[in-house]
């Protein structure tokens, strides 16, 4: 069964334990240990390693189509944040009389843009429901006419990654117009409460990290499944000869299209859970430089991997919190850095370090089991 | 409250006149006194008091009558707060302000703004002030300042004025000039009900006739209606071809803006095939090479720049070369991490620029001989920055097809582009190919910065901005075609030119940029796509 093969593979084994291990002693040592203790991890922090995972989610998303299908995406950026929309039009729905004008159905931004009533693209999100459908489809939707389109005139490699990194300026462009209607500039903020837990708790943010790791374990699961079954190894030949695997026969665009609207699915997820731990959700998510952020956390990660993917995004955003805070002119020239090196001195990332010493082991089993026999 | 005012204004410019060709000359001692009696009447809170100080100015026959209502109207005539003189504002720099004497005209050095008090005017006092100094201009002034005062006077001209400027006419040597006063003549005509005066005014495309035109045509006189309606829409007529001259002439400047900038993106990624996501900030380096050269050369900005334009070539053409030298050797053949690694060189660049410099922007001194602009005619005039831009791009252009076509650099990078092997089988040094190509498309690169420069605001982020725009018009010109990417940036930039009144700038951007992912699909090699062998790969 292509569901459960997953399972049987050491990597998958490994990352869901150090996931699984990693979550429950931020759990106990958030709630067990008292305040001020030096093992104590607060509440601050929770958030933070939530949105760590969040990203870690969107990397792996990416990973899925660059590692396996080779499409650079450029703009995947633009899926986590429609996603974030999503649930940010939601959380503002929740909001009801409760903000600065009072208004128990017009969001505060559009009362000041006197306007009357919600735009029809704003209906039903205040159903959870409906709200959590559409972080699914609303990205899935977009990837899958941008897809159909690009992959049906057979556009690939450079022009692809180009076209995708127009598609999300385009859309920081639309977003920043106060007239589509998403709070401009400003964006989505002032969220109150999600399904009826209080944003502001610890509680709450607490559940939002534990569903943050639910989310990426399902989603990597996801991903490993897809790429260990035929259907990936397909996207895999695709990878490495388009050409001769559509005159085997296969019918190369379906593939992609199929995996890529997967993966954008994944990062609408991704920024779905994303916004309520950060409280806010603006064009900027749009901005090209994020996207290719996120491919550099996967090539530092080690492309097609998947757990690379992870690793990679955990790193660089810890690496930036750190230099942020300390040194904030320096974090460009450390990623910018940070891009050359990996690109040209490690091109399969920490993952290729990893499988190189594990394959380094494996070797010398084999040697010593030959001198055993020998 | 209109009738009493134009009564006013009449008087004061009819007495200026008299004022000035009557003058007899005064004692210094005497006009003096009278000057700071005159003067200190204007320093009244209420404007009706202040009208009529300037009333009497006018008639007061002063030498310095002229200066003193010139300066009342910029608001450089002051008070000093501890003497009660008053005194000119030449020049302002910050809190210090240069003055002179407002009576003697003697320079009296610098002194602080807060010492200083001015006096205000309203807006009516304004409007009476310009029409006395136009007179003024009209019979002192040199031709282009009586051209200003004459065109200033149309829809202005008053009953009291129509002899002396009737008679002008005569005196007036300049055609140019004798036609606007005929328009203003004939806009008093046309507002006191004469039918004729609609003749004079036709195809005139100045906004004030235009207006008087329109308030003829809704007039009680049939015959007087008729005939502005007919004048009026052969204006709007007129109008409609001046406004789609001056869309199409911001559209090509715009197209030229994208066609510097792609240009040498077309060269590094459309001949070579390398992805340098740092191409924007080579054009911010050309940009900033312009502002350090005029840093370097105080007070010659014109020199400046054109010296820019070998400098921003160079600095430009070395920072491409230490790319080339130091990424992209290395990762040849894998286009998508040549992308990553020169997007990490594009962040250091640009955090290079914001520490060592500053992240303000930087002001770029705009040359005299290439501010100002060319008047076509009432409704269009083209600023000469853009014009020259335009024409800097075709010639960058023009050189680089003659690089390409004509010289052993050019033959030599087509056929390592066409077949690399072979090319170096045939004994051309493929490395060194490669080092130029780059430095040439950097360098072009650096010459948009200089010329950019002129345009937009020098700061760490100009290359961003223009990145994504010119990797557009290379892909939609079609990847190693030089004219393709001429084609493309001037259609690009005439399509949003043309989108804009109606969408909105953004809009128009975003309309753009979805018709290019759009086209894209349709045609994915880009509007002129290279055939044969070349086109594999």
């Amino acid at each position: 069964m292509w569901l459960t093969r997953p399972f049987n593979e050491r990597s998958t084994q490994i990352f869901l334990l150090i996931l699984i291990v990693a979550v429950t002693a931020v759990t106990i040592l958030h709630l067990a240990v008292p305040e001020g203790h030096p093992l104590y991890v607060s509440g601050y922090t929770v958030g933070l390693l939530g949105k760590y995972l969040t990203y870690a989610l969107l990397a792996v998303a990416v990973d899925l189509v660059w590692g396996y299908l080779g499409i650079l995406s450029l703009g995947h950026g633009a899926f986590f944040a429609i996603g974030g929309y999503a649930m940010g039009m939601y959380l503002m729905r929740q909001i009801g009389d409760r903000g600065t004008y009072g208004d128990p159905i017009l969001p505060d931004f559009m009362v000041f843009l006197n306007w009357d009533s919600l735009p029809w693209y704003w209906l039903g999100f205040d159903m959870a429901w409906f709200a959590f459908a559409m972080v699914l489809i609303a990205p899935g939707l977009l990837a899958l006419v941008f897809g159909w389109l690009a992959f049906r005139s057979r556009v690939t490699g450079v022009y692809l990654s180009i076209i995708t990194q127009a598609m999300t300026f385009a859309l920081m462009l639309a977003f920043f117009r106060n007239e589509m209607g998403f709070g401009g500039n400003n964006g989505l903020t002032d969220f109150r409460e999600l399904l009826g837990f209080d944003l502001r708790s610890e509680a709450t943010r607490l559940g939002l990290f534990i569903a943050s790791a639910v989310a990426l374990a399902l989603g990597y699961w996801l991903c490993r499944a897809i790429v260990g079954s035929k259907l990936g190894r397909v996207c895999v030949a695709t990878r490495d000869a388009e050409a001769r695997t559509r005159f085997l026969g296969y019918r190369v665009e379906r593939f992609q299209l199929f995996v890529f609207v997967v993966s954008a699915m994944l990062a609408g997820v991704a920024g779905a859970l994303y916004v309520p731990q950060v409280g806010i959700i603006n064009p900027s998510e749009f901005d090209p430089i994020f996207s290719i952020e996120v491919v550099l956390w996967v090539a530092l990660g080690g492309r097609a991997s998947l757990y690379g993917a992870v690793i990679g995004a955990v790193l660089v955003n810890y690496a930036k919190t750190v230099f942020t805070g300390v040194m904030p002119d320096a974090w460009l020239f450390a990623l910018g850095g940070l891009f050359v090196f990996v690109t040209v001195f490690l091109p399969k990332g920490v993952a290729g370090l990893l499988e190189r010493r594990a394959r380094r082991r494996d070797d010398a089993d084999v040697m010593s089991e030959k001198e055993a026999t020998a | 409250m209109w009738i009493p005012c134009y009564a006013v204004t009449t008087r004061i410019v009819t007495c200026l006149l008299m004022g000035l060709l009557s003058w007899l000359p005064m004692t210094a001692a005497a006009q003096q006194q009278d000057g700071q009696a005159l003067l200190e009447a204007l320093d009244t809170r209420s404007f009706d008091d202040k009208a009529a100080a300037i009333d009497a100015i006018i008639e007061s026959e002063q030498s310095r009558a002229d200066v003193w209502l010139q300066a009342l109207l910029d608001s450089d005539l002051q008070r000093l707060k501890d003497d009660g003189r008053f005194v000119i504002a030449l020049e302002t720099a910050g809190l210090d302000v240069t003055i002179e004497d407002a009576l003697t005209g003697e320079a009296m050095g610098e002194v602080s703004r807060r010492d200083l008090d001015r006096l205000t005017i309203n807006n009516a006092l304004r409007s009476q002030l310009r029409s006395a100094i136009s007179l003024v201009e009209l019979y002192n002034g040199d031709e282009d300042a009586r051209l200003d005062a004459a065109e200033g006077l149309i829809g202005d001209v008053e009953e009291a004025q129509v002899e002396p400027l009737t008679n002008r006419l005569d005196e007036e040597p300049s055609a140019a000039v004798r036609n606007r006063l005929n328009q203003a003549l004939a806009v008093y005509r046309l507002n006191q009900g004469d039918v004729d005066a609609v003749e004079v005014l036709a195809g005139s495309l100045n906004s004030n006739i235009r207006v008087a035109l329109s308030r003829a045509a809704q007039s009680d006189d049939p015959l007087v209606v008729d005939a502005a309606t007919a004048a009026l829409a052969d204006i709007e007529q007129n109008l409609k071809i001046n406004r789609a001259a001056e869309t199409l002439y911001f559209g090509l400047s715009m197209g030229s803006v994208l066609v510097l900038a792609a240009i040498g993106l077309a060269i590094t990624f459309g001949v070579m095939g390398v992805i340098n996501m740092a191409h924007g900030e080579l054009i911010m380096l050309g940009a900033y090479t312009t502002w350090a050269m005029q840093q370097l050369l105080p007070g010659q900005p014109g020199l400046a720049l054109i010296l820019a334009i070998p400098a921003g070539f160079m600095v430009s053409a070395l920072a491409g070369v230490a790319i080339e030298r130091g990424v992209i050797q290395f990762l040849k053949g894998r286009p998508l991490e040549t992308l990553l690694a020169t997007f990490g060189v594009s962040l250091i660049l640009q955090q290079l620029v914001r520490t060592v410099i500053s992240p303000q922007n930087r002001t770029v001194i705009t040359p005299e001989w290439m501010s100002g602009s060319l008047v076509v005619n009432d409704a269009l005039s083209l600023t000469l920055n853009r014009m020259y831009v335009l024409g800097f791009a075709l010639v960058v252009f023009a050189a680089l097809i003659l690089v390409m076509r004509r010289t052993r650099l050019g033959l030599e990078v087509r056929a390592v582009t066409q077949n690399r092997a072979m090319a170096r089988s045939m004994g051309i040094r493929a490395t060194r190919v490669d080092i130029m190509t780059f430095a040439l498309g950097s360098g072009v690169a650096g010459l948009a910065g200089v010329a950019l420069s002129q345009l937009t605001n020098v700061g760490p982020n100009l290359g961003q901005n223009y990145i994504i725009d010119s990797f557009m018009v290379v892909v939609f010109g079609g990847v190693g075609n030089l004219w393709g990417t001429l084609v493309a940036g001037m259609s690009l930039g005439i399509i949003n030119q043309v989108l804009e009144p109606w969408a909105g700038a953004v809009l128009a951007k975003i309309i753009v940029l979805v018709f290019i992912i759009l086209f894209i699909q349709k045609r994915p090699r880009g509007l002129f796509p290279q055939k044969g062998r070349a086109a594999e790969g």
